[in-house]
């Protein structure tokens, strides 16, 4: 699904350059769901820009879906990113002024689906993330996990073929990052492939592949022994389930 | 082309920024009020210069004697020069491009004019028949002065509407007798004049009639006529062949500006007809002026709030918006922006002119002011110009905007 061979990556500092990315070799199969750790500064966002089509690389080359990556114009981005790419944030970035059904509905609208058809199905997905509810609140309405899982259910909403998640829970509590994995962990059980980069180990764990970055080096790549079902953990944890 | 889903988008965002966009919008209907007001007002003016003008025909030309500045053959200045007959037939039969020609001729004296017990004092002005066409005398009832009247020596008048009512209170005139200084003159018709009040309240009577008859001094105060189409340079021709013809009858050098006064109203005419055409341009110069900083106002405004929607559109673009849904957002926002604003500055400044106009006291300089259609179109082609104008440089702001730059957590 994605294939990344000997990606370069740097930015131009002051008048040098920072070398970010040192030669990715990265092949992420359908269905899989990986998480990135790595330090702070190792790259990480960088290769999730660069696999999200959100950012040009030097060198190297990327197949996404089995279509060359490389000076594409910002339509055809657009169309790629639309099509074949789920995003969510650290930082939810929903779109404040715009409630939470026609938030999740906006990749549809890029895709010129009528009004009335597109938010039809967003109410399928917001149903899926348990916030059907909420459809007609804003996102100022709404607590940060359910902001979150607003945001999934839009990234879920044009059935991309992968999910790329920047530290998706880092703004959350413990217990509410796990209901966030659960609602990722089925999506992934559906057949998306997901990417999550995290700092926390237990979030990590939650995957079924481990891949450490350092200093814009891949240092492992191994798969995670015996992965947690977050549900399972949600579970455990008293009062979880109605926190929603 | 009518995509509701980017109209609903636009509401949204115009939503959610309302004071910015009443303020922008302000801008913006100030800028076009202020220039339906200055055009409203330079059209009162154009009409009341035509206002002036509607009294007497502009393609004329009026020639009055007066009194000789300079030695000539022999002849000592000072000598007073008065048109008589002769003089009249030499200009109309001698000068190429007149077309109706009349002389005026005023008896000494105040004359009474009266019709059974009823009496009044009328200005009684001798012409020539064409004399209607130079003063644009629109015949009521009856008929004008004509050349039978003239060559025959009729005791006829044609008076005006003025004259009727107050001699004949409501009766019909035609056909009566009416009395100037004991002498009986039949009313062959009535008129009313375009021009001013007064010219309602003239009598006017056959030249040949009223030289024979009121006898004394037989000169005339001034001949005027007509030169049809004839443009500035060719008037301003006639008017110099005039001054020869008269300067070799009546023996004064024709170099001598004090012996005859010629009045070109041809030339009158074109210098407000170029003042009103200056006044128009100043207008529009401060309209697009004032307009132009209305449009920097929304440009800048806009700028503003792409700059704020900075992390908004790379959201978008994520999302897979494409480089021309976010120009045409920002585009289609701007150009909404002004043309509603401006349509809102549009209607308050034709009422205010229409509400001006309607409560205006009566002044001959300034009459009527107002816009019309074309100008209404024009107001609007401009808007939306201006909007997209407007647009232009935030929507390619944000057109140029690259999601990692705006989605970067800080
Ligand atoms: N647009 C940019 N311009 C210059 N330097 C950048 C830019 N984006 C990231 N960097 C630098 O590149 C390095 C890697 O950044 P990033 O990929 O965000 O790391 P991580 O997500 O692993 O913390 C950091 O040192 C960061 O300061
Ligand atoms: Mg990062």
């Amino acid at each position: 699904m994605i294939d990344l061979q000997g990606i370069h990556k740097s930015y131009p500092v002051g008048k040098g350059k920072l070398h970010v990315l040192k030669g990715i070799d990265l092949h992420i199969g359908a269905g899989e769901m990986v998480s990135i750790m790595g330090s702070s500064g190792s790259g990480k966002s960088t290769l999730m820009n660069v696999m999200g089509i959100l950012d040009d690389y030097d060198e190297g080359e990327y197949l996404l879906d089995r279509h060359r990556i490389r000076n594409l114009s910002e339509r055809k981005a657009a169309g790629y990113r639309n099509k074949l790419l789920g995003f969510v944030f650290q930082s939810f970035n929903l779109i404040p002024f715009k409630n939470a059904m026609e938030n999740v509905a906006l990749p549809l609208y890029y895709q010129g689906v009528p009004r009335r058809k597109r938010n039809e199905i967003a109410l399928t997905y917001l149903e899926k993330v348990g916030l059907v509810d909420w459809a007609e609140h804003r996102p100022s309405e709404l607590s940060g996990g359910q902001q979150q899982r607003v945001a999934i259910a839009r990234a879920l909403i044009s059935e991309p073929k992968v999910i790329l998640a920047d530290e998706p829970t880092g703004a959350l509590d413990t217990t509410t990052s796990y209901e966030v994995m659960a609602v990722l962990r089925d999506i992934n059980r559906e057949g998306t492939s997901i990417v999550i980069v995290t700092h926390e180990h237990d979030i990590s764990h939650m995957t079924d592949r481990l891949i450490h970055l350092t200093d814009g080096r891949i240092e492992s790549d191994e798969p995670v022994p015996s992965p947690v079902d977050p549900r399972s953990v949600a579970a455990a944890a008293p009062g979880v389930a109605e926190s929603a | 082309m009518f995509d509701l889903d980017k109209w609903q988008e636009i509401l949204d965002t115009i939503r959610a920024n309302k004071l910015r966009t009443l303020l922008t919008g302000f801008s913006v209907a100030w800028g076009i009020f202020m220039l339906i007001i200055l055009l409203g007002s330079g059209n009162g003016l154009a009409n009341g210069i035509e206002y002036q003008f509607r009294d007497d025909a502009v393609n004329s030309i009026w020639v009055f004697g007066g009194q000789t500045s300079l030695p000539h053959r022999g002849l000592a200045p000072g000598r007073q020069i008065r048109f008589k007959a002769g003089d009249f037939a030499a200009v109309r039969d001698g000068v190429d491009g007149v077309e109706h020609i009349t002389a005026r001729y005023y008896p000494q004296g105040s004359l009474t004019v009266s019709y059974g017990s009823e009496y009044g004092t009328y200005d009684i002005r001798s012409v020539h028949p064409d004399h209607q066409y130079l003063e644009k005398t629109i015949v009521k009832n009856g008929r004008f002065l004509n050349e039978v009247d003239q060559e025959q020596f009729r005791k006829v008048a044609a008076i005006g509407q003025k004259v009727e009512q107050g001699l004949f209170k409501g009766r019909s005139s035609i056909g009566e007798y009416i009395n100037i200084n004991g002498i009986p003159f039949k009313v062959v018709g009535t008129f009313e004049d375009a021009g001013s009040e007064s010219e309602n309240e003239k009598i006017y009577l056959p030249i040949s009639t009223s030289e024979r008859i009121f006898a004394g001094d037989k000169r005339y105060r001034n001949i005027m006529f007509t030169v049809g189409d004839a443009g500035l340079v060719e008037s301003q021709g006639i008017a110099q062949d005039t001054r020869a013809v008269l300067a070799q009858r009546m023996r004064f050098s024709e170099d001598d500006e004090r012996a005859v006064f010629v009045r070109n109203n041809v030339e009158e005419f074109q210098r407000f007809v170029s003042l009103m055409a200056g006044i128009r341009v100043f207008i529009w110069v401060i309209g697009i002026g004032t307009i132009l900083a209305g449009v920097v106002g929304v440009s800048n405004i806009m700028m503003i709030v792409v700059q704020e929607r900075t992390r908004e559109i790379g959201v978008r673009k994520a999302l897979g918006a494409t480089p021309w849904s976010i120009v045409s957002l920002v585009l289609q926002e701007s150009i909404f922006i002004t043309a509603i604003a401006g349509y809102f500055g549009l209607v308050l400044g034709v009422f205010l002119l229409e509400l001006v106009s309607e409560n205006l006291p009566a002044s001959d300089f300034f009459v009527n002011p107002n816009v019309n259609l074309q100008l209404a179109i024009v107001a609007t082609v401009l808007l939306v110009t201006a909007g997209a104008i407007a647009g232009f440089f935030p929507a390619r702001k944000a057109a140029g905007i690259r999601p990692v730059e705006a989605l970067r957590d800080e």
